[in-house]
C-alpha cells in the first residue's frame, strides 16, 4: 500500500498530470471516429496512414527539425487525401495502392534512419517511433500543448460535424441526393484520421495506433445499439482505458502503448461478454 | 409544366452506355412505375435523376419549384445499413438534411417533421429501437419515412417491395397508393412486379431492349399485341 501511495505521489508533479491530460485527450478523439472508420471500410486507410506517418517521421528526424509534429502531419494530411481519392477511383486497386505506399513508407522510413542516424541507440528509437515511447512523460511542454489544441479542435469538429457524418456514413447515395457534399465531408473525415495518427503516434507509437482507434467502437457496438450511444460509449471506453493504461504504466514501469491497448483488450473481451449475455437475455 | 422531364436521355457508366433515347415526363400526381429486366438501367436511371449519377447525354429539368435536393429516395439496401448501429429517429431525422445547410444541428421544424413522418409510418412506438433489429417491412418503413422528410413532391422509390412477404408487401403497396393520393405525392417507383405496376401506376416506363413509356392502358395493349406476334412466331 505504501508503495502503491509513493508512486501516486507522481501525480503531484505538473509533467505528470499534463501526460495524463493529453492521454486522455489522444484516447478521446481517437475514439470517436471508430465507428465511421469500421463501417465505412476505412480502417484499412487508418492503419496505411500509420506507417506513412512513420516515414514521415523517420524524414523529419533526418532533417533535424526542432519539432517534427508539424511535417509529419502536413505529409501524412496529404497522404490522406490521396489515399482517399484512389479508393474512390474503381481503376485502380484502392487497398493494393494502399498496401504499396504503407509497406513503402515502412521501409524507406528505417532505411533513411539507419543511414542518417547518428544516435547510437538506433534500434531503440526505432522501437520508440514504431511502439511508442517507454514513458509518455518524455513529452516536453511544447508538444503537449499542440497535443492539447489538435485533440481539442478534432473533438469540436466532430461535434460541428455530427450529423453529417452520420448520414454521410450510413447511407451516402441518399445523403448526396438531399445534397450534403458528401466528397467534402469524406475528405473532412480524412483530414480528421490523419490529425488523430499524428497526434496518437506520441501516445502509443505508430503501429498501435489502429488498436485506439477501433477498439473503442467495435466494443461498444458489442453493447449499444443507436449511433449516439455508440458513439458516446467508444468515447468513454477509450479514455478509462487510456488512464487505466497509463496509470497502471507509470506504476509498474511498462510502455504506455502497449499498456493502453492490453487495457482496450481486456475490456473488449468483457463488452463482448456483456453483449451476449444481453442478447442472451432478450431471447 | 411538367415536375421531371427527360429528353433524349442516355444513362451508363465510363462513357459505355447502359440504356439510351430516354423521353418521358412525370406530372405532379402521377404514380410511375419503371419495369425492364434486372441490370437494364433501372436504379442507374434514379440516381442520374437523382445527380448521383451524371448522363452521358441528354437532359433532365426539373419544374413547379423542385429542386433537385427536394426529392425523397428509397435505395435498394446496401450492405453499410445492415450492420450499422442506428435508431429509427437517428435515420428519419436524417432525411433533413437537405433544409439544414450548414447548420451543425436540427431545429425544431426538421424534429417535428421527422415525428410527423414517423406517426404517418407507425414507427412512433419504434423510435427508440435499433434499425438493425427491426423486420424487413419495418426497415423500408424507416426508409419511407427518412424520405418524406426530404420530400414533400416527389419519392423515387427502388424496388421498395423486394424481400418481403406477401402480406407485408401488400401493406407497403397500400402506404405508397395513400401518399400518392391522399397526401398529392407524385411517385417514381421501380418494380419487378408488372403486375402491382398495372394495379397502382397510372403510367409506366419499360427499360430494355423495347422502350416505352405510355399509360397503363396503352401498356398493357402494346404488351398484348408483343404477346400476340410473339405467340404467332413460335407457330
Ligand atoms: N457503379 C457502377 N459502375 C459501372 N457499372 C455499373 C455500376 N452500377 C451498375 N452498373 C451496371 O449497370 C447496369 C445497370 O445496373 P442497374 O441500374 O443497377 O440495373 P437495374 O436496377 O435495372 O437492375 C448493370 O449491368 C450493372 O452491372
Ligand atoms: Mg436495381
Amino acid at each position: 500500500m505504501t508503495f502503491l501511495a509513493e508512486k501516486l505521489d507522481y501525480l503531484q508533479f505538473p509533467f505528470v498530470r499534463y501526460a495524463l491530460i493529453v492521454g486522455v485527450l489522444i484516447a478521446l478523439c481517437s475514439s470517436l471516429l471508430g465507428v465511421t472508420l469500421v463501417l465505412k471500410r476505412f480502417s484499412f486507410i487508418g492503419d496505411g496512414l500509420s506507417h506513412v506517418a512513420f516515414g514521415a517521421m523517420a524524414i523529419a528526424a533526418i532533417l533535424k527539425f526542432t519539432n517534427d509534429m508539424p511535417v509529419v502531419l502536413l505529409i501524412t494530411v496529404i497522404s490522406a487525401i490521396l489515399l482517399l481519392r484512389t479508393g474512390q477511383n474503381a481503376k485502380i486497386k484502392g487497398d493494393a495502392a494502399l498496401a504499396m505506399i504503407s509497406v513503402g513508407s515502412l521501409a524507406i522510413g528505417y532505411l533513411l534512419m539507419n543511414i542518417f542516424a547518428k544516435s547510437a541507440n538506433l534500434s531503440g528509437d526505432v522501437c520508440t517511433t514504431l511502439f511508442g515511447s517507454t514513458s509518455i512523460l518524455t513529452l516536453s511542454k511544447a508538444e503537449v500543448l499542440v497535443c492539447a489544441i489538435l485533440s481539442i479542435a478534432v473533438v469540436i469538429v466532430f461535434i460541428l460535424f455530427y450529423n453529417k457524418i452520420f448520414a454521410v456514413t450510413f447511407d451516402e447515395n441518399f445523403a448526396r441526393a438531399t445534397g450534403i457534399k458528401a466528397g467534402a465531408y469524406n475528405l473532412i473525415i480524412a483530414v480528421i484520421i490523419a490529425v488523430i495518427i499524428v497526434l496518437a503516434m506520441n501516445l502509443v507509437g505508430s503501429l498501435l495506433i489502429s488498436a485506439l482507434v477501433i477498439f473503442p467502437a467495435l466494443s461498444a457496438m458489442r453493447v449499444f445499439k443507436t449511433f449516439r450511444s455508440v458513439t458516446i460509449c467508444s468515447a468513454v471506453f477509450s479514455v478509462i482505458c487510456a488512464l487505466l493504461g497509463i496509470l497502471i504504466s507509470v506504476i509498474t514501469g511498462t510502455p504506455v502503448g502497449s499498456t493502453i491497448v492490453a487495457a482496450d483488450i481486456v475490456a473488449f473481451a468483457l463488452f463482448t461478454l456483456a453483449g451476449k449475455i444481453m442478447r442472451g437475455k432478450r431471447t | 409544366m411538367a415536375l421531371l422531364t427527360c429528353r433524349d436521355l442516355s444513362l451508363g457508366y465510363d462513357g459505355k452506355e447502359i440504356a439510351g433515347n430516354l423521353n418521358f415526363e412525370v406530372n405532379a400526381g402521377d404514380y410511375l412505375c419503371i419495369v425492364g429486366e434486372n441490370g437494364s438501367g433501372k436504379s442507374t436511371l434514379m440516381k442520374t435523376i437523382l445527380g448521383l449519377n451524371s448522363p452521358l447525354s441528354g437532359s433532365i429539368t426539373t419544374g413547379d419549384g423542385l429542386k433537385q435536393t427536394e426529392i425523397g429516395y428509397l435505395p435498394q439496401q446496401t450492405d453499410v445499413q445492415r450492420d450499422f448501429p442506428a435508431s429509427v429517429w437517428e435515420i428519419v431525422l436524417s432525411g433533413c438534411q437537405n433544409s439544414q445547410g450548414l447548420r451543425p444541428f436540427y431545429n425544431k421544424n426538421e424534429k417535428a417533421a421527422a415525428k410527423a413522418n414517423m406517426e404517418k409510418m407507425e414507427l412512433t412506438a419504434l423510435s427508440g429501437r435499433c434499425y438493425r433489429e427491426l423486420s424487413g417491412g419495418q426497415q423500408q418503413r424507416v426508409l419511407l419515412a427518412r424520405a418524406l422528410c426530404a420530400t414533400k413532391k416527389l419519392l423515387l422509390l427502388d424496388e421498395p417491395v423486394s424481400g418481403l412477404d406477401p402480406k407485408v408487401t401488400a401493406e407497403m403497396y397500400d402506404i405508397i397508393k395513400s401518399l400518392n393520393e391522399n397526401d398529392g405525392i407524385t411517385v417514381i417507383m421501380i418494380s419487378h412486379d408488372i403486375g402491382a405496376a398495372l394495379q397502382y401506376a397510372n403510367k409506366v416506363l419499360h427499360i430494355g431492349k423495347e422502350i416505352f413509356f405510355g399509360s397503363v392502358d396503352e401498356y398493357t395493349h402494346t404488351r398484348d399485341t408483343f404477346a400476340h406476334t410473339e405467340g404467332g412466331g413460335v407457330k
